[in-house]
């Protein structure tokens, strides 16, 4: 058998591969050797790593850094998880921040303990590194955690819950984040304190993973209601998750009236439930302050200041459209006028 | 016959399929190079490769199964059931670390086995076996951990993370079993009879079998090799994060795989690829990962540009493919 | 109606009797016979379903029929896969599964019988003799005249023709009995084709009989000693080029009815 009828076109196919293939070598070679490393500039520059890049109160922070960063000549580096439990995306992170130069790096861990390895790492390089609104597990893996404390906003809500519902019978339904998430923990068990109740009260009719998210708390709350109808008191861990909570409540029959719905964030979306009687209350936080204090903190240690340390407290106050006895709160004017997102 | 010989050679190696992406990674590494002089250094090379070990690991097991025109979407999930079986068994339930990890291992091992058995007993599509075990594998792992984090590792099971230095530049041991791996999936593929085998039942199954070759224990073989790549990248990942993690290895891990595979050159219809050429586009991703946090910009940016260079990836094959029938 | 036999031997190297193969309702093979003498081309025609298929896939491993017998040199057989087929020296060209076009030539000559390297590189390390395959196929090739550029060229860069040459090289290659092909040369064109059909001849010439399936008339004619004609899954008739003309093989093979089919042959002349 003879060769290909094609060979005369291969052949110049071929001559245009051989072509295009020196050329691109050719360009490799020049543009390596013309490569001028581009002058280390004396910009501080400072790491900001959230848990994911899309959820209101990150963009808010995110915000909020590059404000600060900007202020104060820094520049600043962002990376996020691809969902909220993405830690090997965030491990990543912290490492290419590391080699990229950072003098400090603001994180939001996605687990209280997947990252403390890198973030070892990274200290030890001399980085500093603040956890931003969700803690480590030992805090002692970060220098500094500038946060809400998270506990309280749970108590917050749990005692003005409780007063709302004084003297009825109460049905608990508790739609979390996700297993593992630290802030997710605290303020789950301080509305049980605020509330008064321990974790296995038989009051609690429902606990369920929301994911902090709209999309997964309206089946997460559809499942509750299926499993119990009666359920009056809510406790959401943010309100994203509040909102896909009311939907499930709404397809159900339900009036807000007749059932107490409780959230923490102070968004503004969040705060404007509050005044549609959605959300009863919601503790406020402060995001933008987190990621400011933090900037400032990381320049500060560029310019040879002290290492940021211990656990500074940024903020919080409770949101109420209806205030109660004995349950101190803020109007939704001034929650309107502090809130973000 | 000199010149012609040295121009057949050269015509092979410009239509071997592993020299564009090639090309695209030292493109993408010139360009990163020209913006920032933090890119062009051994430790950061060091860096990209150990950011790319876990996907680069279950990618090989990826590449097999997708030459044999299958796919595998459970990769992740049955890595992280894996790792969570290592680090239970040894933290909670007292049991020595090489059982524990043996046990782990094992358990991936034989998903690869589930998979190979109901692909070729049952003739199922994999993509409907792997969706299935996805989900089992994500339950169990879920149900077995209690959703709880295990930290308080034994140092073996941490052993992948640990690093040497070669002249000031740090490696982590991972990396370089990672390296290895791919040097005898490549040896396996290209100088055995079973790698011929396996490219041969990829690109038509009749074909082979009427060749004269057992299609179902290449096939199996394929499946159970790599449940055995899941079980090992298990282990890194505990090396990497240095904690057993229920929330590992879900939906990122599975389809960047994948990625890693369509963009190193491998054709999705099954018998054309290579394992080395998955390498590079693990580590495609991963230097623009890397890059384009070193010059500060988003990382967001990085699946755009994964987007595009995968579509591009398949349309070639595609047009490859009608080609060559 | 019985079939003619060549002089030269009176013992079919390859017989079958009454097979059967059913899918569900549908009969592929209906009681079909069938042998085979050595030195032979023996082309099988017929209209498409008449069950030429379903009888060389019986006949190569490929699938196991219903009833019926098979006997090989005389001897009793069954075939349980293709394997079984190639390992009695039974080798097949199939018209559009001929090959594995990622591997090269050589590779695709000793798929499924890849030879290794002598010593511990081979038994332990599974290390391929790659060279020695290539050097072997090689051969191969020079001995059936086909000229190819080089061994090493993945298949799938070559032209039609060249693949199909590839495979009936291996055929030729392994085969030590009985070559079986199926269509050499449908998707082929005119000059690929007469390149086939050489071939073929030399593979005749080498002393191994050859089963031909084929729907080119003009082909069957120049290249077969006799012809097996299929009709509604069983033999209907073998002639031979000599006794018969195209029109007459083609009535036969269409189902003409009895009388007409009597009137053709009292003009011919019995082929007895």
């Amino acid at each position: 058998m003879r060769h290909p009828q094609g060979g005369e076109r291969r052949t110049w196919r071929f001559r245009l591969f051989t072509a295009i293939l020196v050329l691109v070598v050719m360009a490799v070679v020049v543009s390596v050797a013309a490569a001028k490393p581009t002058a280390t500039s004396a910009t501080v520059k400072v790491g900001l790593i959230t848990k994911d890049a899309t959820n209101p109160f990150f963009v808010k922070m995110h915000a909020g850094a590059n404000q600060a960063a900007s202020k104060a000549g820094a520049q600043l580096i962002y990376a996020a998880g691809k969902d909220s439990s993405d830690n090997a995306g965030q491990i990543t992170a912290i490492e290419n921040m590391v080699t990229a130069g950072v003098k400090g790096i603001l994180i939001t861990v996605a687990d209280a303990k997947a990252e403390n390895a890198a973030i070892a790492q990274a200290r030890a390089k001399g980085v500093l590194v603040i956890a931003l609104d969700s803690p480590t597990s030992p805090t002692s893996a970060v220098d500094a955690l500038f946060a809400t404390n998270n506990f309280n906003a749970g108590v917050f809500i749990g005692k003005y819950a409780r007063a709302a519902t004084k003297g009825r019978k109460v049905t608990i339904a508790m739609l979390d984040e996700h297993a593992g998430s630290s802030v997710g923990a605290l303020r789950h068990n301080g509305f049980l304190k605020g509330f008064g109740i321990k974790t296995n009260d038989k009051q609690i009719a429902c606990v369920a993973n929301g994911g902090g998210q709209q999309t997964q708390s309206q089946p997460a709350m559809e499942n509750c209601l299926q499993k119990n109808p009666n359920i009056n008191v809510l406790y959401t861990i943010n309100e994203p998750s509040a909102a896909g909570a009311w939907t499930a409540l709404k397809n159900a029959g339900k009036k807000p009236s007749g059932v107490t719905i409780v959230s923490v964030d102070g968004g503004c979306a969040g705060v404007r439930n509050v005044k549609a009687g959605i959300i009863d209350a919601t503790s406020q936080q402060y995001p933008l302050r987190m990621a400011s204090l933090g900037v400032a903190a990381v320049v500060k240690f560029a310019n040879g200041g002290a290492k940021a340390s211990g656990y500074t407290d940024t903020g919080l106050n409770l949101i109420a459209k209806k205030p109660l006895k004995g349950v101190p709160s803020k109007s939704v004017k001034y929650g309107l006028a502090n809130c973000w997102g | 016959m000199g010149p012609t010989r040295t121009l057949q050679l050269a015509r092979r190696l410009i239509t071997a399929p592993t020299v564009g992406p090639f090309i695209a990674l030292v493109l993408t590494m010139v360009f990163f190079s020209l913006k920032t002089d933090r890119f062009f250094q051994a430790q950061n090379f060091s860096l990209v490769l150990q950011q790319v070990m876990i996907v680069g690991v279950l990618a090989i097991g990826q590449t097999l199964v997708i030459l044999t025109a299958g796919i595998d979407l459970s990769v992740g999930t049955v890595m992280a059931l894996g790792q969570v079986i290592m680090t239970k068994l040894a933290v909670a339930n007292g049991v020595p670390v090489v059982p524990a990890l043996l046990l782990g291992v094992l358990t991936c091992v034989g998903f690869g086995v589930l998979h190979g058995g109901l692909v070729t007993g049952v003739r199922l599509p994999p993509f409907i076996i792997t969706l299935g075990t996805l989900n089992i594998a994500f339950a169990l792992t879920h149900i077995i951990s209690n959703d709880l984090t295990f930290t308080g590792l034994p140092k073996l099971e941490l052993f992948w993370g640990r690093t040497f230095s070669i002249s000031g530049t740090d490696f982590t041991y991972g990396v370089v079993l990672m390296l290895v791996l791919y040097a005898l999936a490549w040896y396996g593929l290209n100088q055995t009879a079973w790698g011929r085998h396996v490219y041969a039942t990829g690109d038509n199954r009749e074909a082979a079998r009427l060749t004269g070759i057992n299609t179902n224990r290449v096939l199996l073989s394929v499946y159970t090799l790599a449940g055995l790549t899941y079980g090992i990248a298990a282990w890194l990942l505990i090396g990497r994060t240095q904690v057993g993690d229920p929330n590992a290895g879900q939906t990122t891990e599975n389809l960047d795989s994948i990625t890693a595979v369509v963009l190193g050159g491998t054709s999705l219809f099954g018998g054309r690829g290579t394992v080395i050429g998955t390498l590079i586009g693990a580590l495609i991703v991963g230097v623009f990962r890397n890059g384009l946090t070193l010059i500060g910009v988003s990382v967001i940016y990085q699946y755009l540009v994964t987007g595009i260079l995968v579509i591009l990836a398949v349309s070639v094959d595609q047009f490859l493919h009608r080609r060559n029938g | 109606m019985s079939s003619p036999e060549p002089m030269s031997s009176p013992e079919p190297i390859l017989e079958a009797r009454g097979l059967v193969k059913k899918y569900g309702q549908v009969v592929a093979l209906n009681g079909a016979d069938f042998e085979i003498y050595p030195g032979e081309i023996l082309a099988i025609i017929g209209d498409n379903g008449a069950g030429k298929s379903t009888l060389i896939k019986a006949l190569s491993g490929a699938l196991q029929p219903d009833e019926g017998e098979i006997s090989l040199g005389g001897e009793r057989i069954n075939f349980r896969s293709p394997r079984d087929a190639q390992r009695a020296g039974i080798e097949t060209v199939y018209q559009d599964l001929a090959v594995a076009p990622a591997l090269d030539i050589a590779s695709n000559v000793f798929l499924g019988r890849e030879t290794r390297r002598r010593g511990p590189l081979g038994s332990l390390l599974r290390l391929l003799d790659k060279r020695g395959m290539r050097r072997e196929a090689r051969r191969q090739f020079e001995e059936l005249g086909i000229g190819v550029q080089s061994i090493g060229e993945a298949v799938g860069n070559l032209s039609g023709g060249q693949r199909q040459g590839v495979a009936v090289a291996r055929a030729a290659a392994w085969a030590r009995r009985l070559v079986i092909m199926d269509e050499p040369t449908a998707a082929l064109g005119v000059k690929e084709t007469g390149q086939v059909i050489d071939l073929i001849k030399r593979v005749r010439e080498r002393g191994l009989p050859v089963i031909l399936i084929s729907h080119d008339m003009p082909h069957v004619f120049e290249l077969a000693d006799r012809i097996h004609i299929m009709r509604l899954g069983r033999r209907v008739a073998v002639v031979t080029p000599k006794t018969h003309t195209m029109p007459e093989a083609v009535a036969i093979m269409t189902g003409a009815t009895p009388s007409e089919l009597d009137n053709v042959l009292a003009k011919k002349g019995s082929p007895e």
